[in-house]
C-alpha cells in the first residue's frame, strides 16, 4: 500500500472531512476517527474534541445523557458512526443481520438527526456490510419534509474507498479508491448501486508532514486510551518517543 | 405517576444482604460498565439465584447484565446495546438474542435517559427529537408521535396514525416516563447520614431519582455528612433517594472506579473468551461467582 499503515490512511481522509468543524465526538471503539481528531488538533487546527469514553477524564459532568442534549442544542458538529450494515440510502443497522445479533442501535436514532454532519465509517467494505437495504433500520439515512432533522450522513468511508453523500439524490457517489484496491473491486465488494464519474481519483496518501505528526504527538496522545490499536500501528514501525528526532 | 418514597436509608450489612432485597420479577436499572456497576451485587443476584428479572440499559449494559443473562436469571432486556466494549460482544446476551430466549425491548440511548428524566419530575412523557423513521419505533408501541402543540396550538392528539403522515407538520416522539423498581449501582463513598458519592456519574442520579428503591453498594465510608462538604456536594446523592446501602470494597472489579482502581482489562477478556460457550461460562461462574470467598480480585 505505501510507506505508511492504512490506519494512517483513513486517518488522514477523516482529518479532511472534519475540515473546520468546532466540535467532534468519538464514540468508545473509533481509534481511527480519535487519530483523525489528534491530528487535527497537532497540526495546530482549533477543534474540540470530545472523546467519549476516556478512561480518565471525560467532557461531561452531568452523565451520558450530557452528549445527547450537547447534540439537540446543535452545540455537535460532526459524529461518527458505524454499522453492521449501511445500505445506499445511508441507512444503518446495528442490530441484527443474517440470523447475528450485534450489540444494538446505541445512539444512532438521535444523534445521526441532531449532529450537523455524521461520516459513516466501517473498515470492512464488503457485500455482507454494504447491503442494498439494511435489515433493520437503526437510524435513516434521510428524513421526509417536515420531519425535523439538523443533519445528516457527510460521507461513507471503508478500508477500500471514500464515497460522498449526495442529499439530494439520496444516493453515494464514488469519490475515490485508496492506493492497492481498484475500482472494479470496489464495485464488487459494494452490494449497492452508487454514482460514479468518469475517471475516479485514487485516495491522497498522508503527506510526510502528517506522518510526522502521527508517529510523534499523535501516537503519544492515542496510546492511553487505545493501548492496543497504538501498539499494532505505530510500534512495530517507528516508537513515538524517537519520532521527534 | 405513583408516589415514590422519601427513604430512611437502612444500612445492610454486605453485598448478599443487598442482593436479598431484589425480588425476583423486579426491573432493575443498571448502569454501563464504565459507570460504577453494582458488580458485587450481581454475582450475589447469581448466588442467590434471581430469576425473571428485567433489566433496564441506562442507556447500555455489559458484563453486568451478561452475567445475570448467562446465569439464567432474565427474563427481559430493555436496553440500546449490550456489549463489553473492547473486549467485544457480549456472549451470552447474543447467544440467548439469537436463541430468542429473552424478551427485547430495542431503545436508543435518549429514548432512555428522556424517559427516566420524565419520572425525576413526576410527569408521563418527556419529548426528544429525531428517532422517527428508526424502525424502533414500530416496535415500541409504549412510543407515541404527537404534533408538536407549540406549534400548531390546540391541536395534538396522540396518534394511531405513522409518524410520516401528511396531517402532522412537525412530528414529535413522546418517551414515557420510566420509574424501574429498583436501581442498583455502586459508589465510591457513603456517610453515616444515608448520602452516596458519585462524582461526575450523574446518571446514577438520575436513576436513583426515577427508580421506586435504590440499592447502592459502596467502596468505604466516609466520616462527616458530604451533603455540609461544599466541594463533594455536587457529587452527592441525597440519602432521600438511597433504599440501602452495604459495604462493599472492590465491589465494582473487575470493572473501575475512578482514582480507586482501573478496569481489570485481562480478566474482561478471560471472561469474553470463557462465556462465548454455556460450558465455558459455566466454568467461569463456577470459579469467580458462585464461590464467596473467592469473590473479589487478587490483586
Amino acid at each position: 500500500m505505501g510507506p505508511y499503515a492504512r490506519e494512517e490512511l483513513l486517518a488522514g481522509v477523516i482529518a479532511r472531512l472534519i475540515g473546520d468543524a468546532a466540535h467532534v465526538a468519538v464514540g468508545a471503539a473509533s481509534p481511527i476517527p480519535a487519530t483523525a481528531c489528534a491530528l487535527l488538533a497537532a497540526r495546530g487546527d482549533k477543534l474540540r474534541v470530545s472523546l467519549l469514553h476516556k478512561r480518565k477524564g471525560n467532557p461531561f459532568s452531568e452523565g451520558s445523557r450530557e452528549l445527547f442534549d450537547l447534540a439537540g442544542q446543535g452545540r455537535i458538529d460532526v459524529f461518527f458512526l458505524g454499522g453492521a450494515q449501511i445500505d445506499g440510502e445511508a441507512n444503518v443497522n446495528l442490530v441484527r443481520a443474517e440470523g447475528r445479533r450485534f450489540p444494538g442501535s446505541f445512539g444512532s436514532a438521535f444523534m445521526y438527526f441532531a449532529a450537523r454532519r455524521t461520516i459513516l465509517f466501517r473498515e470492512e467494505h464488503s457485500r455482507r456490510v454494504l447491503v442494498p437495504k439494511v435489515e433493520f433500520v437503526s437510524a435513516p439515512g434521510s428524513s421526509p419534509p417536515g420531519v425535523w432533522r439538523r443533519g445528516g450522513p457527510q460521507a461513507l468511508l471503508t478500508g477500500k474507498a471514500l464515497f460522498a453523500w449526495q442529499p439530494g439524490r439520496r444516493r453515494f457517489r464514488l469519490e475515490s479508491v485508496h492506493p492497492g484496491s481498484s475500482l472494479e473491486e470496489v464495485r464488487d465488494c459494494t452490494g449497492f448501486e452508487f454514482d460514479c464519474g468518469p475517471t475516479v481519483a485514487a485516495t491522497a496518501p498522508p503527506s510526510a508532514a502528517e506522518l510526522e505528526l502521527l508517529r510523534g504527538p499523535v501516537a503519544r496522545a492515542i496510546a492511553p486510551n487505545y493501548p492496543a490499536f497504538a501498539a499494532k500501528v505505530w510500534l512495530s514501525r517507528s516508537p513515538p518517543s524517537a519520532a521527534s528526532a | 405517576m405513583d408516589a415514590l418514597p422519601a427513604n430512611a436509608t437502612r444500612f445492610l450489612a454486605d453485598a448478599e444482604a443487598l442482593a436479598a432485597q431484589i425480588p425476583d420479577g423486579a426491573q432493575i436499572a443498571l448502569p454501563p460498565d464504565y459507570s460504577l456497576p453494582a458488580m458485587a451485587v450481581v454475582r450475589a443476584l447469581v448466588r442467590r439465584r434471581a430469576k425473571r428479572l428485567r433489566l433496564l440499559g441506562v442507556p447500555v449494559l455489559g458484563m453486568c447484565a451478561d452475567l445475570l443473562i448467562g446465569a439464567g436469571c432474565v427474563a427481559e432486556v430493555e436496553t440500546s446495546a449490550v456489549s463489553l466494549g473492547e473486549a467485544g460482544l457480549a456472549p451470552r446476551f447474543t447467544e440467548a438474542a439469537e436463541k430468542g430466549e429473552l424478551a427485547l425491548r430495542e431503545a436508543t440511548c435518549p429514548m432512555i435517559h428522556s424517559g427516566l428524566q420524565a419520572a425525576e419530575k413526576g410527569v408521563p412523557f418527556m419529548p426528544l427529537r429525531g428517532v422517527l423513521g428508526s424502525d424502533l419505533v414500530a416496535q415500541r408501541s409504549d412510543w407515541k408521535v404527537i404534533d408538536n402543540p407549540m406549534e400548531n396550538r390546540g391541536q395534538t392528539t396522540i396518534s394511531q396514525k405513522s409518524w410520516s403522515d401528511p396531517d402532522f407538520s412537525d412530528p414529535i416522539i413522546l418517551a414515557p416516563a420510566i420509574s424501574p423498581d429498583v436501581a442498583l449501582f455502586h459508589a465510591r463513598w457513603a456517610d453515616r447520614a444515608g448520602n452516596v458519592w458519585l462524582g461526575r456519574r450523574r446518571e446514577l442520579a438520575t436513576i436513583a431519582h426515577a427508580a421506586k428503591a435504590a440499592f447502592v453498594s459502596y467502596e468505604s465510608m466516609r466520616e462527616g455528612d458530604m451533603l455540609e462538604d461544599e466541594i463533594l456536594a455536587p457529587g452527592v446523592l441525597g440519602s432521600v433517594y438511597v433504599s440501602a446501602l452495604a459495604p462493599a470494597p472492590r465491589g465494582a472489579w473487575p470493572l473501575g472506579v475512578a482514582d480507586e482502581y482501573p478496569i481489570d482489562d485481562a480478566h474482561l477478556m478471560a471472561y469474553a473468551k470463557a462465556a462465548k460457550t454455556r460450558e465455558g461460562f459455566r466454568r467461569y461462574l463456577d470459579e469467580w461467582v458462585l464461590t464467596p470467598e473467592k469473590n473479589f480480585s487478587p490483586a
